[in-house]
């Protein structure tokens, strides 16, 4: 499994429709392209990453796409995602601060 | 071996119980289910708790500030903290403190100030680098991470794999090979900072276990001075044997904690639960189940306090220790699986904690040496010398 999330963005109404009650995680970008929120769907979550997505969309106005995976180690993705996106990027996703929604520690990756 | 607790010992291990039903367990009615850290908030407050009862830093000696508990009473207590469904691997969500690294106490009076001060004190965090992808059970002959003299320097090449802890670590632990012809004795311990040029975090490395996940490291040219050796050169190896044999209690005794709060679920549920007109607790296939529970339970117990003791004793209890952590890595998976089964579906939801415990109790007999090296542990140490 690559550090990286690499599943192909698909519009907000396109997942609408494929997405299912999974555990797992996902990315929004906005329309540049641009990851701006990580999430997850864990074992709290109505309707996994269908209700998920549904619900954080509503919560950061930017988000035009969308790509998840299937992950039952919703937990330690979430966070490798976010290391991984700390490096890449220097912070953060904007969304992800601006909702406080972060581990109370943030790690360090180097994936190469 | 006296088995009757101590007054103090009820006081404490009741106080103990109090805190994670009334503290903990409420707590985690609203976190997701793998969660294993408490918002800062509710950390903060519980660690003012547990400061209150005076058993913040179970583990540190009382010379550097920790009470002074010996290892029987904290068995007893590592018993009671696991009693939640983060509790194999986040007891209390780490409200009580801890050494962190305990080995630091036999550090220079520099590396004290340096890492374990700031480590008793809360604002560093430490990660402890043996297990390489070579192997982690016989590091003796499995660590191939090397190190260089380089003038006053060590230059560190090499990778570790089921790393706990190194992407949030402020340093590490990390055991190289100072001299490949020594075999154990060619083994130094260094004190790795890891904003140092050449440490990486490559990945997390994703198991059955969600949270409290391991990492992969790798170290390319790192540059380690001579005065972060912990210990003498060539005498890495005894600090990590040493450390492998006292974790096995306290390992245990997380296991033993989780089949005793699922032990008593069941207890509470069976007689409850109906099934063709009549409670569970009337069948016989269910009450065997919980009779094996308890006998698993209680062999468990007795054979960690029987290690705990020698331990504080000042005697060898390698054998010991070996056992606890076999006999009870194996009874708390057993007893998981049987009440998972008494539960039916609701046993394997995420609503409840035994799907947690299931999988993360699997690895129990991985961790901390995997169960089959426990059993070459006493077998070597029934035979003596000559097995070898």
């Amino acid at each position: 499994m690559a550090v990286r999330l690499n599943k192909p963005w698909q519009t907000l109404s396109e997942a609408s429709a494929r997405l299912r009650g999974n555990l797992g995680v996902f990315q929004f970008a906005d329309a540049s392209g641009g990851v701006i929120y990580i999430g997850f769907a864990g074992g709290r979550s109505l309707y996994g990453l269908k209700g998920e997505v549904r619900d954080m969309a509503a919560l950061v106005p930017d988000a035009t796409q969308v790509r998840w995976e299937v992950n039952t180690a919703y937990q330690s993705r979430f966070r490798e995602l976010l290391w991984a996106h700390n490096a890449d990027f220097g912070a953060l996703p904007k969304y992800n601060i601006e909702l406080n929604h972060r581990p109370v520690r943030i790690g360090r990756l180097s994936p190469g | 071996m006296d088995l009757n607790l101590t007054e103090e010992q009820e006081l404490i291990v009741g106080m103990v119980r109090r805190f994670v039903r009334e503290e903990v367990l409420p707590l985690e009615l609203d976190l997701d289910p793998d969660a294993d850290e408490l918002e800062p908030v509710d950390r903060d407050r519980l660690v003012e708790k547990t400061r209150g009862m005076g058993l913040y830093g179970l583990d540190i000696p009382p010379e550097y500030g920790g009470p002074d508990i010996d290892l029987v009473t904290r068995t007893l207590i590592a018993i009671e903290m696991s009693q939640h469904r983060a509790g194999l691997y986040a007891p209390c969500y780490g409200t009580f403190g801890g050494a962190g690294l305990a080995q630091l106490f036999e550090a220079t009076d520099d590396q004290k100030e340096r890492y374990l001060y700031p480590t008793l004190r809360g604002e560093k965090r430490g990660f402890f680098g043996l297990s390489e992808p070579s192997g982690g059970s016989d590091p003796a002959r499995a660590i191939q991470t090397k190190a260089v003299l380089d003038g006053d320097d060590w230059i560190i090449n090499g990778s570790k794999l089921w790393i706990s802890g190194a992407d949030r670590a402020d340093f590490g632990l990390v055991f190289a090979r100072t001299d490949s012809d020594k075999g154990r004795n060619g083994i130094t311990c260094f004190i790795v900072d890891t904003d140092n040029p050449g440490f990486h975090v490559r990945r997390i490395v994703h198991t059955l276990r969600s949270a409290h996940y391991a990492t992969e490291l790798q170290f390319e040219d790192m540059r380690i001075p001579s005065s972060n050796i912990l210990g003498e050169v060539n005498r890495g190896f005894a600090i990590a044997n040493e450390r492998l044999t006292r974790q096995r209690i306290p390992y245990a005794a997380g296991c033993i904690g989780v089949a005793v709060k699922a032990q008593e679920m069941a207890l509470d549920y069976v007689p409850q639960r109906e099934t063709f007109g009549a409670p569970l607790s009337t069948r016989q296939s269910i009450q065997w189940m919980l009779v094996d529970n308890e006998i698993d339970i209680k062999q468990s117990i007795w054979i960690t306090l029987e290690a705990a003791t020698k331990a504080d004793r000042g005697e060898p209890f390698r054998k010991e220790a070996a056992m606890a952590k076999l006999v009870a890595t194996e009874a708390g998976g057993r007893v998981v699986d049987r009440c998972m089964q008494m539960f039916g579906g609701l046993g394997v939801a995420k609503d409840l904690p035994f799907e947690r415990w299931y999988r993360e109790m699997r690895i129990r007999r991985i961790g901390e040496g995997p169960n089959e090296v426990q059993r070459h542990v006493i077998a070597r140490e029934l035979l003596g010398a000559s097995f070898r």
